[in-house]
């Protein structure tokens, strides 16, 4: 591109730094203006370039991010049913007001809450341990590594498969292992627990190795002399854990938090897969229905599309708010710490 | 730092030098274009191929594509084959979605966007009356189509896809007339009769009749069985069997006030109740292992019901199946053809269905898969008339349906029946399997029902 920093001169004044030629002869008239064009074209191309080079972001976003945004928060405010997008009918709030008491969304927005709790938290603790363990210099701990990543790597689907068939009330391989030790069956699908359990067991099984790898890299980035003065000062393993490691890692545990509080949030593979009717109610009883699970149920498999947005658009603002309570939370974090 | 991530030095021991680097580079530009490329002109060549109609075949192959879901069994008879060889000009490909409630959806979004549809699409039964109802417009009228005879169709079937105003949007392909397939050996263990004629009369004419048989199984039953597989497939059988279900003729949504369903309903949840059926629901892994398990002595059962209960069985169940006629006759299943009018090449799919379609074709496929003709034409020929199973041993399984398709009364469908039918098994009956009480049961699937029917 012709934008060299090194080569492209600042403009130069009339009469400026003078050239050791006399002014005002043709050539350098002509010299003058040839070089007060290409300024302006260096100035030109260094002031919009960036932006035709960030463009093709922004373009796929308004085709892709926005209209689509844009187009939901319209449909959501009218009747309009996925069989026929074109043939809407304005019901101005009406779709909104009725989330309020609608039993099937609270329904749905309390599991979401409870299998995110019941997720996430596990989830967490367990990476950082696995982190804390894989820090030490251990044998073949590539294999360590990629071992913990391969969950992440199989798809939804086919862990969920296996899932089902481990989770199976009569057949299945947990309940073999608790009735050998005496507990009675327990229907992993259909009681409220036990399923929100099942749903919640999944999303830790794909995501811990994850998470424990980004602790890893974070732990791997405390520079080695804070644990070693910590040692001369006669801290054992488990209180350089918390003293030196916990405090350093502060930061990464956040973002894992915000992360996975955004993915708890739009949990919706693990209990659509996990449901042996494999519709989108969450159970008989709706016992594991998600907000994302809700929202699919009303667009696709009732095709009612209004609906449908105005659910999503009240994630969305719910998502909203959960992002500022983070950021809230962060922020004092860091102001005290 | 990005130099090391890049594959550069794995390159390098392999190509050489920088220069072999930048070689493999290009190339892989050069083919990954020429793959777009040829995306594009294999595109613009079935252009051209429908545009001249491929009459006379000047070289260029015609491409029909299928949007099919399940397994529908056309390429498995041999059918494409078939066609491909009386039309050399032709290649018949398929795109199977393995299930209808994945395929559905997709083909709704296509139609109301009119992109990405194959030349022809399927439809199942418990679509067609919402596609007839919301999508006719963007079907091709097949009843005008040369060489469509509305009289090779069961009457009610050509009903099924066709408009008010005469518009026909979908050429049938098989029915589900049901019968009940029942275990020999689990039957006589219980002191039940096995003959299969006996087996009809217990309860000939009425749904009670079948669930006090199943309290007869129930007396002497060997441990760990149950008289039916599921709650869910009992009362779609009984559902089946009534003219007029979720909507009346008019299209109003009367499942709530229709003493039918309610009945069925209540019937259903008594047979949970006394533990007639198992927790179970259909055609999922923990159903296909109560299958593989020997645990349940009767299933309603269509013809296509005899290839998954031989897929799901172990070997020693083959000649133990037996199959009676149901209480009362209906129909379970079936689907239709369809060709949308954006389509790159109407005509040569509608052609090919139309083949497809005929009954000498139903009647092969019949052979094969066991998906039952809508088309009465098949049923005196050979293949159907001989027709017999593993599972059932010897029972003459072509006669026995052929009847039962008779006794299939003409019922109302509506636009949502689905919803409705999977609110009342999987959000209803059910729920009585678990032990909540009958009336409990209705609310939960009742209060669903409303919820997915309201707009």
């Amino acid at each position: 591109m012709a934008t060299r920093h090194d080569t492209a001169a600042p403009p130069e004044k009339e009469g400026g730094a003078a050239p050791g030629r006399p002014a005002g002869t043709d050539t350098a008239d002509a010299e003058h203006r040839r070089r007060a064009r290409l300024s302006r074209r260096w100035q030109r191309d260094m002031r919009w370039s960036p932006y035709a080079f960030v463009s093709p972001f922004f373009l796929l976003f308004v085709a892709f991010g926005l209209f689509p945004l844009i187009y939901t928060a319209w449909a959501s405010l009218h009747t309009v049913e996925l069989t026929a997008p074109t043939d809407m009918e304005w019901a101005g709030l009406r779709n909104y007001t009725r989330i309020f008491d609608d039993e099937f969304f609270w329904n749905a927005a309390r599991n979401t809450l409870t299998i995110g709790i019941i997720s996430t938290v596990p989830q967490l603790l367990m990476a950082m341990g696995l982190a804390h363990i894989l820090n030490y210099r251990l044998r073949a701990s590539t294999f360590y590594r990629v071992a913990m990543l391969a969950p992440y790597a199989t798809s939804i689907a086919a862990a969920s498969l296996v899932f089902v068939l481990l989770f199976g009330r009569d057949y299945g391989m947990i309940n073999w292992v608790l009735h050998s030790v005496g507990f009675d069956n327990i229907d992993w699908q259909n009681d409220k627990w036990p399923s929100q359990i099942a749903v919640s067991t999944i999303i830790i099984w794909r995501w811990t190795g994850y998470n424990a790898l980004i602790y890893l890299a974070a732990m791997q980035a405390i520079p080695n002399d804070l644990y070693e003065s910590a040692a001369l000062d006669g801290a054992n393993r488990i209180r350089q854990f918390f003293h030196v490691t916990l405090p350093q890692l502060r930061p990464t545990i956040l973002f894992t938090a915000v992360v996975s509080t955004i993915g708890a949030s739009q949990v919706f593979g693990e209990p659509l897969l996990f449901d042996a009717n494999k519709g989108a109610s969450g159970g008989a009883e709706h016992q594991f229905q998600t907000l994302g699970l809700y929202l699919y149920e009303q667009g696709w498999v009732n095709q009612h599309l209004g609906r449908a947005s105005a659910i999503a658009w009240t994630m969305f603002l719910i998502l909203i708010v959960i992002g500022v309570v983070n950021y809230v939370i962060s922020r004092r974090l860091r102001a005290s710490s | 730092m990005r130099a090391r991530l890049l594959p550069h030095s794995r390159l390098r021991s392999s190509g050489g030098t920088p220069i072999a680097r930048k070689a493999v580079v290009l190339a892989a530009a050069a083919s990954l274009g020429a793959g777009l490329l040829a995306g594009c002109s294999s595109d613009s060549g079935d252009k051209t191929g429908s545009s001249t109609g491929g009459g006379d075949g000047g070289g260029a192959k015609v491409t029909i594509t299928m949007g099919l879901f399940g397994t529908m069994g056309f390429k498995e008879a041999g059918l494409y084959t078939e066609y491909e060889k009386l039309h050399p000009d032709i290649k018949i490909q398929e795109n199977v979605v393995e299930r209808n409630e994945n395929y559905y959806p997709a083909l709704v979004n296509h139609l109301t966007t009119n992109s990405g549809l194959m030349d022809v699409q399927a439809i199942e039964v418990g679509n067609i009356a919402e596609v007839v109802a919301t999508q006719a417009a963007k079907f091709e009228d097949l009843s005008k189509a040369s060489g469509v005879d509305k009289g090779n169709w069961l009457d009610w079937k050509w009903q099924q896809a066709t408009t008010k105003d005469d518009q026909t949007i979908g050429l049938g392909t098989d029915i589900g007339p049901m019968a009940i397939c029942y275990r020999k050996d689990l039957f006589e263990q219980a002191g039940l009769p096995t003959d299969r004629e006996e087996v009809g009369k217990l309860w000939a004419g009425d749904w009670n009749k079948f669930v006090t048989a199943g309290e007869t199984f129930k007396k002497k039953a060997p441990k760990g069985t149950y008289f039916m597989d599921s709650p869910g497939g009992l009362i779609n059988a009984i559902l089946s069997s009534e003219k007029e279900k979720f909507y009346d003729a008019s299209g109003n949504v009367i499942y709530k006030t229709n003493p039918a369903v309610k009945a069925a309903f209540d019937l259903t949840a008594k047979a949970a109740q006394e533990g007639l059926v198992q927790s179970q629901t259909q055609f999922q892994p923990a159903w296909d292992q109560t299958i593989a398990n020997n645990k349940f002595a009767t299933v309603a059962c269509p013809p296509w019901m005899l290839g998954t209960i031989k897929g799901k069985s172990q070997p020693d169940a083959a000649g133990k199946w037996d199959v009676a006629v149901p209480p009362k006759g209906g129909n379970w299943g079936g689907s239709f053809l369809a060709v949308p009018k954006s389509g790159k090449h109407v005509k040569e799919a509608t052609e090919f269905i139309t083949w497809l379609t005929a009954p000498e074709q139903q009647a092969k496929l019949f052979a094969v898969q066991g998906s039952f003709p809508s088309a009465p034409g098949a049923y005196t020929m050979p293949s159907v008339t001989d027709a017999k199973n593993e599972m059932t041993g010897d029972a003459p399984i072509g006669q026995i349906f052929a009847e039962a398709a008779k006794s299939i009364p003409v019922q109302t469908i509506g636009p949502k029946d689905q919803i409705v039918q999977q609110g009342l098994t999987d959000n209803g009956v059910i729920l009585v399997t678990k032990g909540k009480s009958p009336a409990d049961a209705w609310k939960t699937a009742t209060k669903t029902i409303d919820n997915n029917l309201e707009k």
